[in-house]
C-alpha cells in the first residue's frame, strides 16, 4: 500500500446519518472482485440516473469537489453488508480520509486495509467542516485537522496510525512477527 | 470498566479463545479462531487478497492454517443469476479443491442454503467456540453459544491463514425478556422493538446479550432471529447462553464433542434492558431503516405488491410453519414468494405439507437464496413497488430500485398481509 501522508483539499460534505454500504456500492457490482475500478461505483444510485445520467444535485458530481480527498459525513458510517468493496470504491474514487461521528465497526476496520483514514470527531466539529468551503488538512503524523484557521487534534490507535503512515499491508505487519508469535504460543499452550 | 469477577459469556469465550485467565471490555486479545465461513461474495473477495499475496511474494498462501475449520457457502447469487456469478461460484469450487476445503455446500448438490442457516442447521459451529465469516450477519451464530461475528475480506484472508485475529472486548447489552412472548409474537418483534428503542447504532461494537424467562422458553430458531438482527443495531456480536434446548437441538443435527461456556452466575453487564413478554406486539420497521418501528395496527392498511418470506432472518423451518398457519385453507392477494433458507428445510416443509399449502395459497416457491433480500435476484422490487419482507434490512434500494419500499415483519405479519394485500396483524385476520 502507498504511504499515507498530508491530505489536502476540500472536503466533500455528504450529510446523511447511517449510510450502509450498499449505498456505497449497490449490490449489482458485488459480483466483480477486480479491486481497481470500483470507483465508478461510488454511491452509484445517488450518482447516476437509469440512464447512467450524472444527477446535478449530488454532491459527488458538484465539480466544486472533483478534486477533493475527504469526505465528511454523517453518524455510522459504513453500516450494513461487510462487503470490502464499499472500502475499494471509496479509495479507487480518490477518497483517503472520511470523517464521521461515529462509524459501523466491520467498515471502519476495512478502512485500514486499504490505505483508507477514518477519523472520529465529534458532531459540531462535523458541522463546521461541512460548512467550511477552502480547503482542510489532516496530517495523520501529528494528528490534526487545520480548517478555517483553526486546528484540531483527533484519536487514533497507534498500532493503525504506523499501518497507514509506513504504508504496510496489515497482514504483512503481523507476518513480521511470525517468529515472536510461534514462540509465544509454545510458551503459552492452554 | 475492569471486572475480574461475574464475567459474562462474550468475556469468558474471548479469554478463552486468548489464553487469558480474564478479560474485561476494553482489552485486546489475540484470539484463536475455530471455524471460518466464506460465501460467493466474500470468497471470491478473499481469493483476491490471497493473489494479492502472492503477487507481492511476502507471505506465503499456499496451504490454509486448517482446511477443516472453513466452511464454503454457495447463497448471494445462486442459482447462477447470470455469467459473472457463474464464474465467482466457479473459482470457490476451484479453491476449496486447492486448498483441500472438503465443506463446500453446492447448490445442486444435495445440502446448500444460507450461510448462517448452515451454520445452525448443519451444527458447523458449537457452543464455546470462535467463530468468523466473511458476512455481517455472522452474529446469527452466536444463538448457539460461541462468539460469531462478520469480517471483511482481508481480515478473513488472515484468519484463514493464521488460526487468529486480534479482537477488542466489546462491552455488552444485556437484554432481559420477563415471560413468554404472547401468540402471534414473534422474536422478530422483540428484535425489531429493541433496535427501535436502541437505533441503528445503539450497540455499536457492544455484545448483545439475550436472556431472561423470555428467551429460556424460546426455540433455538427464535434465538437466530435474535441473534441475526443484532447486526442492525451494530453489534459485535449476539449471543444467548447454551441450555438443554441448545443441545438437545444441535444433538438432532449430529454435532459432535463440545464444551459449552457460559458467564459467571453473577455475571455483570455494562447496561440492561428488560422488557415484559405481555406487552410487546406485532411491529414492522417502515422504509428505509431497520429502527424506523412501529405497530403493526398503526400502519395496517398501507397497500402492498408483494409478500416476501425468505433469507437467513425469516425463513427458517419455524418461520415456514408460521406462515402455513396462516396460508393453510386461504389464498394470497399480491405476489407472494418463499424461499426455504436450506435445502434441509425445504426437505422438512414438503414432508411436513407445507409446500402444498404453500402452493395452494398461490405462493411462487423458490430455491434456497439470498435472492432478493440482498437485491440480488429471484424477485427483486421495481421502482414505487411496496413489499413486506421477513428479511433484516430496508435501507434504500436494498430489495431493489432506490425508490421501492420495503417494510420489515415477522413471517406471520408478512403471511398475514399476503392474505389480505394490506399490512395487517395476524390477530386481526
Amino acid at each position: 500500500m502507498e504511504k499515507f501522508s498530508k491530505v489536502s483539499s476540500t472536503a466533500i460534505p455528504l450529510d446523511r446519518a447511517n449510510i450502509d454500504t450498499d449505498q456505497i456500492v449497490p449490490k449489482q457490482f458485488l459480483k466483480l472482485v477486480q479491486r481497481t475500478g470500483f470507483g465508478k461505483f461510488l454511491f452509484h444510485d445517488w450518482r447516476f440516473d437509469q440512464g447512467g445520467q450524472q444527477k446535478p444535485d449530488f454532491v459527488l458530481n458538484d465539480p466544486k469537489y472533483s478534486n477533493s480527498h475527504i469526505l465528511v459525513t454523517g453518524e455510522n458510517f459504513g453500516c450494513g453488508s461487510s462487503r470490502e468493496h464499499a472500502a475499494w470504491a471509496l479509495k479507487d474514487y480518490g477518497l483517503d480520509v472520511i470523517i464521521a461521528p461515529s462509524f459501523a465497526d466491520i467498515f471502519y476496520n476495512n478502512c485500514f486495509k486499504n490505505g483508507i483514514l477514518p477519523i472520529q470527531i465529534p458532531r459540531n466539529i462535523i458541522g463546521e467542516l461541512m460548512h467550511t468551503v477552502s480547503k482542510i488538512e489532516v496530517d495523520l503524523e501529528h494528528q490534526t485537522i487545520k480548517y478555517d484557521s483553526k486546528i484540531i487534534q483527533f484519536a487514533i490507535d497507534d498500532g493503525r496510525k504506523k499501518t497507514l503512515l509506513e504504508g504496510l499491508d496489515d497482514i504483512a505487519v503481523t507476518l513480521q512477527y511470525q517468529e515472536k508469535i510461534a514462540l509465544y504460543e509454545k510458551s503459552h499452550t492452554l | 470498566m475492569r471486572r475480574i469477577l461475574n464475567v459474562n459469556i462474550t468475556e469468558k469465550l474471548l479469554a478463552k479463545a486468548g489464553g487469558k485467565p480474564s478479560v474485561a471490555p476494553g482489552d485486546i486479545v489475540f484470539a484463536n479462531v475455530d471455524k471460518v465461513m466464506i460465501h460467493d461474495v466474500s470468497g471470491p473477495g478473499v481469493i483476491k487478497v490471497f493473489d494479492k499475496l502472492k503477487k507481492e511474494g511476502t507471505v506465503n498462501v499456499e496451504k490454509l492454517w486448517n482446511p477443516s475449520m472453513v466452511w464454503v457457502a454457495e447463497d448471494h447469487f445462486v442459482p447462477s443469476a447470470e455469467k459473472i456469478s457463474a464464474e465467482n461460484v466457479m473459482k470457490l469450487s476451484k479453491f476449496t479443491k486447492q486448498y483441500g476445503i472438503e465443506k463446500h455446500f453446492k447448490y445442486g448438490m444435495g445440502q446448500y442454503g444460507i450461510c448462517h442457516t448452515l451454520s445452525h442447521e448443519e451444527a458447523l459451529v458449537l457452543p464455546g467456540e470462535i467463530y468468523v465469516g466473511g458476512d455481517s450477519h455472522t452474529n446469527t451464530t452466536g444463538a448457539l453459544g460461541a462468539f460469531a461475528c462478520g469480517l471483511g475480506h482481508t481480515d478473513v484472508a488472515y484468519v484463514l491463514l493464521n488460526g487468529k485475529i486480534w479482537f477488542k472486548v466489546p462491552e455488552t447489552l444485556y437484554f432481559k425478556l420477563n415471560g413468554k412472548l404472547p401468540e402471534n409474537v414473534m422474536a422478530k418483534d422483540f428484535i425489531l422493538k429493541i433496535i427501535g428503542d436502541i437505533g441503528n447504532d445503539g450497540a455499536a461494537y457492544a455484545a448483545m446479550q439475550f436472556g431472561g424467562s423470555g428467551v429460556s422458553e424460546m426455540s433455538v430458531e427464535s434465538r437466530l432471529t435474535l441473534c441475526n438482527m443484532t447486526t442492525e443495531a451494530g453489534a459485535k456480536n449476539g449471543i444467548v447462553e447454551p441450555d438443554q434446548k441448545l443441545f438437545d437441538y444441535l444433538a438432532s443435527r449430529g454435532a459432535g464433542s463440545y464444551t459449552p461456556v457460559y458467564g459467571d452466575k453473577d455475571a455483570q453487564y455494562d447496561k440492561v434492558y428488560e422488557y415484559e413478554a405481555s406487552e410487546l406486539e406485532p411491529l414492522v420497521a417502515k422504509p428505509y431503516s431497520p429502527e424506523n418501528i412501529a405497530v403493526v395496527r398503526d400502519v395496517s392498511g398501507v397497500e402492498l405488491d408483494k409478500s416476501y418470506i425468505g433469507s437467513c432472518t425469516g425463513a427458517k423451518y419455524e418461520d415456514l410453519e408460521a406462515v402455513a398457519k396462516i396460508l393453510k385453507g386461504r389464498k394470497v392477494k399480491i405476489r407472494t414468494e418463499i424461499l426455504p433458507a436450506a435445502i434441509s428445510i425445504y426437505k422438512r416443509a414438503m414432508e411436513n405439507g407445507l409446500l402444498k399449502i404453500f402452493l395452494d395459497a398461490g405462493v411462487t416457491v423458490g430455491p434456497p437464496t439470498c435472492g432478493a433480500c440482498c437485491g440480488a435476484h429471484m424477485g427483486v422490487l421495481a421502482k414505487d413497488e411496496v413489499c413486506i419482507s421477513t428479511t433484516n434490512r430496508n435501507f434504500p434500494g436494498r430489495m431493489g430500485h432506490v425508490e421501492s419500499q420495503t417494510y420489515l415483519s415477522s413471517p406471520l405479519v408478512a403471511a398475514a398481509s399476503a392474505v389480505t394485500g394490506k399490512i395487517t396483524d395476524p390477530r386481526d385476520l
